[in-house]
């Protein structure tokens, strides 16, 4: 029987940051410090997240891994992380859509909150009015 | 060290009478007539005829002026805002400017939402992100003296008009303020319908709902 678990505290491993400064972005695992933190790093030109040692309970792992040997340095990660094009790969994940999703949600101004209200209100309407109709129909042939 | 303008201890490079030419004190003494000019002395105060019983500190009036209000700087001509307080509570409406005693100048517009031009305190207004273009209102003609109270005026009576009975003032809006009010919408409505959906969102009133965190929410 093969193990439950897809993913991997493993150097390469891509991770998100889900707490602290860096929340929200993307960062790769580096080096295993202990059995608490790991060393990882953005690139900081690449995701804004500086090489550091984080607690593994702020870090989400992801679907993503990419090949650098440990401790990599700055350079070769970078190469590894943009030639992995890893940024779009998890933009274009569930995940990563429904991170976004979130976010839009969230500084959506007032206005355009407003414009979503009429939207939904025509749509409501829409969807009632057809409905309508497929009871009146089957009304009719009872 | 020896300054420069000393030959050696106690003994001066130029002697009095050069420096005396140097430093040009004689043009200044003949320029006022041979004599140095002299400071007005100031008259001597009166003498009191009593001394005061208490010696208690005239107060010394304030100097302070305060500070002009400092306009919130998410708030510029043209943006919609959503007032928090008073009758027209929740209405959203279109800032105009900001008048010298630092209330906002808003107009609804009137015939959008029924909210009139008036002044409202910037504390109680959330400014929205939403911008209405309002480079065609002139509000140059609206200051705080358009906004005071109007004091009452007796007015004579012509002969005429003497035992007709007093007539109850109507407490109607003036012909010119209304004039005014039409002038200003007509050219903010102009802009307003050029944005879709615009229009019936200043119409709509803001409120929460269950649910709603006013701190975490964007405007």
């Amino acid at each position: 029987m093969s193990s439950p678990f897809r993913r991997f505290v493993q150097i390469g491993r891509v991770a998100l940051i889900n707490y602290g400064p860096d929340v929200g972005k993307l960062c790769v695992i580096i080096d295993v410090v202990d059995s608490n933190r790991a060393l990882i790093d953005g690139p900081e030109s690449v995701t804004g997240v500086k090489r550091q040692a984080i607690h593994f309970k702020r870090l989400s792992l992801t679907d993503h891994v990419v090949k650098v040997p440990r401790n990599a340095r700055q350079t070769l990660l970078t190469k590894a992380v943009t030639t992995a094009d890893v940024k779009t790969k998890f933009a274009n994940s569930a995940w990563g859509k429904k991170l976004a999703a979130k976010q839009a949600r969230a500084n959506t101004s007032d206005f355009d909150r407003f414009k979503i209200t009429v939207l939904k209100k025509r749509r409501n309407h829409l969807v009632a009015a057809e409905t309508r109709k497929l009871v009146k129909a089957a009304n009719k042939k009872k | 060290m020896a300054p420069t303008s000393k030959l050696s201890t106690g003994i001066k490079r130029a002697s009095r009478s050069h420096a005396y030419h140097r430093r040009g004190l004689w043009a200044i003494k003949a320029k006022n007539g041979g004599a140095f000019p002299k400071a007005d002395k100031a008259a001597a105060a009166v003498e009191p005829k009593f001394y005061p019983a208490d010696d208690v500190k005239p107060r010394v009036p304030s100097t302070r002026k305060p500070k002009p209000t400092k306009l919130r700087s998410s708030i510029t001509p043209g943006t919609v805002l959503i007032l928090l307080a008073g009758r027209f509570m929740g209405k959203r409406v279109v800032f105009l400017k900001q008048l010298k005693s630092g209330l906002l100048l808003i107009s609804g517009p009137f015939k959008i939402n029924g909210v009139p031009i008036r002044r409202v305190n910037q504390t109680y207004v959330i400014a929205t992100s939403t911008k209405v273009d309002i480079s065609g209102v002139d509000v140059a003609k609206f200051d705080d003296k358009y906004f005071a109270r109007e004091k009452k005026q007796k007015v004579k009576k012509t002969e005429g008009e003497l035992f007709e009975t007093e007539k109850e003032a109507s407490k109607s809006l003036p012909d010119f303020k209304k004039d005014d009010q039409k002038a200003v919408d007509s050219a903010l409505i102009k802009a307003i319908e050029a944005v879709p959906e615009l229009k019936t969102y200043l119409g709509a009133r803001f409120s929460l709902r269950d649910g709603d965190k006013p701190h975490e929410m964007v405007f």
